[in-house]
């Protein structure tokens, strides 16, 4: 790619995204990973206009005056989940006024409230620095996650796309989190069996008609906010220890609830289980060590695993930027290419109800895309341009500046 | 008595002309806790038709690397194979040093990360010179394997950053053992851990005691080594009082009047200060957890006001700000790819640091973990650091990257001379690559330690090494 030619594309996106013409965009001979089959479409053309993805195919034509990028074979992936996190809700974690991630427990751990209503949504700020030092990377999406307080439920959290608005959160995605297991024994005073006396109690709650109990639980909003998730609605269980899962496996099949694990760090040891039950796990694949007790049986294949035994899989762990490299890590440990691309892309959208929309580079998609200088996978590999709902993204964050400001200089101070 | 310890001492200084060593000497006769570290014999290996990455700066293609009696012994094409030789065809395959991480709390923070295991921080007093991380290492932590496999052959285990000085340092080989004592690199110098900015002045202004501020910070390294300082005139005082004493009892031997002649009394021995005394030395290096560019240089400043020399800043997110006087005054950066803002003094970081920081001449710049998780991948650490490089316009190739994580490491812990690169007469610790190590998909397949195999890829043991990991449900070799 030249780069007199790059920056001519560039303006001409400008252009036409400043003026009111329907904005069309033809990124033509790129090598598409499609998420639709598992081989990449060699030199091909993906049409966008109005924020979607039109046309996947060869000899594409755009209106004319339509900014035509001439991709030169380069990889063309869907915009990338960066996993469950806090992207625009925390900017600097150990700074407190700056983090919003989720709800304190001042109260004694045994006497505490749940707060299902909570929804860390609403602390979004996309004009975190975080957000453009994310996007320019390839991520273009992310779920923001409030499971990391003090309680076992943490509360609401969502999908929000990464493209600068406060209108960021995407429809459908709502989930409720939860975490179960050892490291949060001291809020089920004393043992882990605890936790599903308590959820139980908090789904009586929530069936219950009526006022509130003397030591109930739950508020009224957070009776009305659990029930919507005990209809069908998405639960996400931080869960590591394989006798967990299968206590959670048996709860969730009584409860009426649909679960998705976060971690599963054993995972592996009851992918049968997971498979059968059609659980699907968000993991990090780089989770090896026995941090925990929880964690003793961690393997670097627990991705490869799950996935010969037909559970969903999509990653999560480290800075959202990052998580190809945990994903290239993933293949390197035997799980095929194609599935690590797709625990990136489509497989995490499926997961949050976003698939008719998000994850693949098909007609009727919205337009998140990611043209690459290699191997997306390969930590030696850069983003050479995104594109968030068909607008290019201006490739430019907080960290590229301070680099250009201290790379042309020898700089003695 | 007296006597006695004193020929001890001479002797000492002479091997290591210290008075650090001196003043231990004086009280015990050997250097405590010693290594018993020795490699286990091995048959010489050659290794065929690889592309080496040296760790000099150098690559050579289809190149061959002759180990034997635990060292280096040729590096070339077209070598023959010594009688008894095992042979490795490594067609396709990359050969580079033994990696090597300045920066690992593996052993004083192990996993599972646990209240028993949690041995990084003293954390009762903002000096703790007095602390050895030697003494806090579990050998049995699962993540020297996992490391292992990852191609780390040798590695620096530091006390943490709670305290301003956290204590010294210990250089490990990352073997299998059951004592720490049988991992420590003989002959190795201790390095000492210091820390500046959030993490002193927050843990003990959190206990409302000194330091609570940045200049809090200061003033306490500023006292340590002031009465560093008086320590050390203390000994010399003695010191010369002795020979004054031995001299003076010589001449006038004979004479009968030794029973007027007293010795001098030594002075108390204080642990702590001692550690300082090996600083103001030289003996000591001296490793900084330090992330802002300001502060370093004030670091920079305090090593000129007590005439210390610091060895390596560690973290250093803004070095690249720092990049031409760090390389100036032969400070190295120990630095991380891509960690950025989890903290206000690391807000600032950038993909482009370590790459900024190597570019001035005569720099040293290093990828390092502070992480059991990033131990295993430093290659891939290196490679990150590496394309952001090439990507701002530096020129990068693989032979310069590698000495990132292998001769420029050895450089920061004053190995230099033993290990850290592929040349005739270095210890023979050396990585086969199945492939080009700067990319995601690369497995260390073999890994040796002064010249014996102690990680086969191929052929995985089929126990843990870890006593914690053997005989655990699902804990078989990782993958």
């Amino acid at each position: 790619m030249k780069t007199t030619r790059w920056f001519a594309f560039l303006a001409a996106a400008f252009l036409v995204s400043e003026s009111s013409i329907a904005s069309e965009l033809l990124i033509r001979g790129a090598k598409v990973y499609t998420l639709t089959s598992p081989n990449p479409m060699e030199r091909t053309d993906v049409l966008v206009r109005n924020r979607m993805i039109v046309a996947v195919g060869k000899n594409l034509t755009a209106a004319a005056g339509a900014p035509i990028m001439d991709a030169a074979n380069h990889p063309l992936t869907p915009g990338l989940w960066g996993g469950l996190s806090e992207v625009g809700v925390i900017e600097i974690p150990r700074e407190g006024d700056t983090a919003d991630a989720s709800q304190g427990a001042d109260s004694p751990p045994w006497h505490q409230q749940w707060r299902p209503e909570f929804d860390v949504t609403l602390a979004y700020n996309p004009r975190s620095s975080v957000v453009p030092i994310t996007r320019i990377e390839g991520v273009t999406w992310t779920v923001l996650d409030p499971s990391s307080g003090d309680s076992i439920v943490g509360g609401q959290g969502a999908a929000v796309t990464l493209d600068g608005t406060y209108d960021a959160v995407l429809r459908g995605s709502r989930s409720l989190f939860v975490q179960l297991g050892g490291g949060i024994r001291k809020i089920s005073n004393g043992s882990r069996a605890g936790q599903y006396m308590l959820l139980d109690q908090a789904i009586r709650e929530a069936r219950a008609s009526g006022t509130s109990a003397e030591g109930a639980l739950l508020h009224p909003a957070g009776r009305e906010a659990l029930l919507r998730y005990l209809d069908g609605g998405r639960v996400v269980f931080a869960v590591e220890r394989a006798a967990d899962i299968l206590q959670l496996i048996a709860f969730v099949q009584r409860a009426g609830i649909k679960p998705v694990i976060a971690g599963g760090s054993e995972a592996w040891v009851v992918a049968k289980e997971l498979a059968r039950a059609d659980i699907p796990v968000i993991l990090d694949p780089l989770q090896n060590l026995p941090s925990g007790f929880d964690q003793l049986a961690s393997r670097l294949d627990n991705a490869a695993r799950l996935h010969q035994a037909g559970v969903r899989i999509a990653f999560s762990g480290g800075y959202p930027r990052g998580i190809r490299q945990p994903a290239g890590n993933a293949v390197a440990a035997g799980l095929p290419w194609n599935v690590a691309l797709a625990s990136i892309t489509s497989t995490p959208a499926e997961i949050f109800g976003l698939g008719a929309d998000r994850g693949r580079i098909a007609p009727g998609q919205i337009a998140d895309l990611v043209l690459w200088d290699g191997d997306p996978l390969e930590v030696t590999t850069i983003a050479k341009q995104v594109w968030i709902a068909g607008q290019p993204v201006t490739m430019r964050s907080r960290q590229t500046v301070l680099r250009d400001r201290y790379l042309p200089r020898a700089n003695p101070n | 008595m007296i006597s006695q310890a004193v020929n001890n001492m001479n002797i000492k200084r002479s091997l290591c002309g210290s008075l650090l060593c001196a003043v231990a000497s004086a009280a015990l006769a050997a250097e405590p806790y010693p290594s018993t570290y020795k490699a286990p014999a091995s048959p010489p290996t050659l290794i065929r038709h690889a592309t080496v990455l040296t760790g000099t700066g150098a690559r050579l293609d289809n190149a061959d690397v002759l180990l034997a009696d635990g060292l280096v012994r040729a590096v070339a094409a077209g070598l023959s194979a010594p009688d008894g030789a095992k042979v490795i065809d490594a067609t396709g395959r990359w050969v580079t040093p033994g990696l090597i991480d300045v920066h690992s709390h593996m052993g004083v923070a192990a996993v599972p990360y646990t209240k028993s295991l949690d041995d990084a921080n003293e954390d009762t007093d903002p000096v703790s010179a007095q602390v050895w991380a030697e003494h806090s290492i579990w050998p049995q932590d699962p993540a020297f394997a996992t490391a292992l496999a990852g191609g780390i052959t040798t590695l620096q285990i530091l006390p943490g950053s709670a305290d301003l000085i956290g204590g010294r340092s210990v250089i490990l080989k990352n073997v299998p053992a059951v004592t720490y004592q049988a991992m420590k690199l003989p002959d190795a110098r201790y390095g000492v851990k210091m820390a500046c900015g959030e993490n002193p002045k927050g843990v003990f202004g959190s206990k409302h005691q000194a330091p609570s501020t940045r200049m809090g910070n200061v003033a306490g390294f500023r006292q340590a080594f002031i009465e560093a300082q008086t320590y050390q005139r203390e000994w010399e005082k003695y010191q010369r009082d002795l020979a004054a004493y031995e001299s003076e009892k010589g001449s006038k031997s004979g004479k009968g009047k030794e029973k007027d002649l007293q010795p001098p009394t030594p002075p108390k021995r204080n642990l702590k200060l001692e550690t300082l005394v090996g600083v103001l030395k030289g003996e000591t290096p001296v490793h900084v957890h330090c992330y802002r560019a300001d502060e370093m240089a004030t670091m920079l400043d305090l090593a000129d006001e007590f005439n210390f020399r610091i060895a390596a800043f560690h973290h250093g997110v803004e070095a690249y700000k720092i990049a031409d006087r760090l390389a100036e005054k032969g400070v190295c950066g120990a630095l991380w790819a891509d960690w950025w803002g989890f903290k206000l003094e690391a807000y600032d970081g950038i993909q482009e640091n370590v790459a900024i920081v190597d570019r001035p001449a005569n720099s040293c710049a290093m990828l390092h973990s502070d992480s059991a998780g990033t131990i295993q991948r430093l290659n891939q650490e290196a490679a990150k650091a590496m394309a952001r490089g090439v990507h701002a316009g530096l020129n990068i190739p693989p032979e310069r990257a590698i000495r990132w994580i292998t001769s420029n490491p050895a450089k920061a812990l004053g190995l230099s001379d033993r290990t850290g690169s592929l040349e005739v007469g270095k210890m023979g610790d050396l990585v086969v690559w199945n492939r080009d190590p700067f990319s995601v998909y690369a497995r260390a397949d073999l890994v040796f330690i002064d010249g014996a195999l102690r990680f086969d890829r191929q052929h995985p043991r089929e126990e843990p090494s870890s006593d914690f990991m053997l005989g655990q449900p699902g804990a078989t070799e990782q993958p």
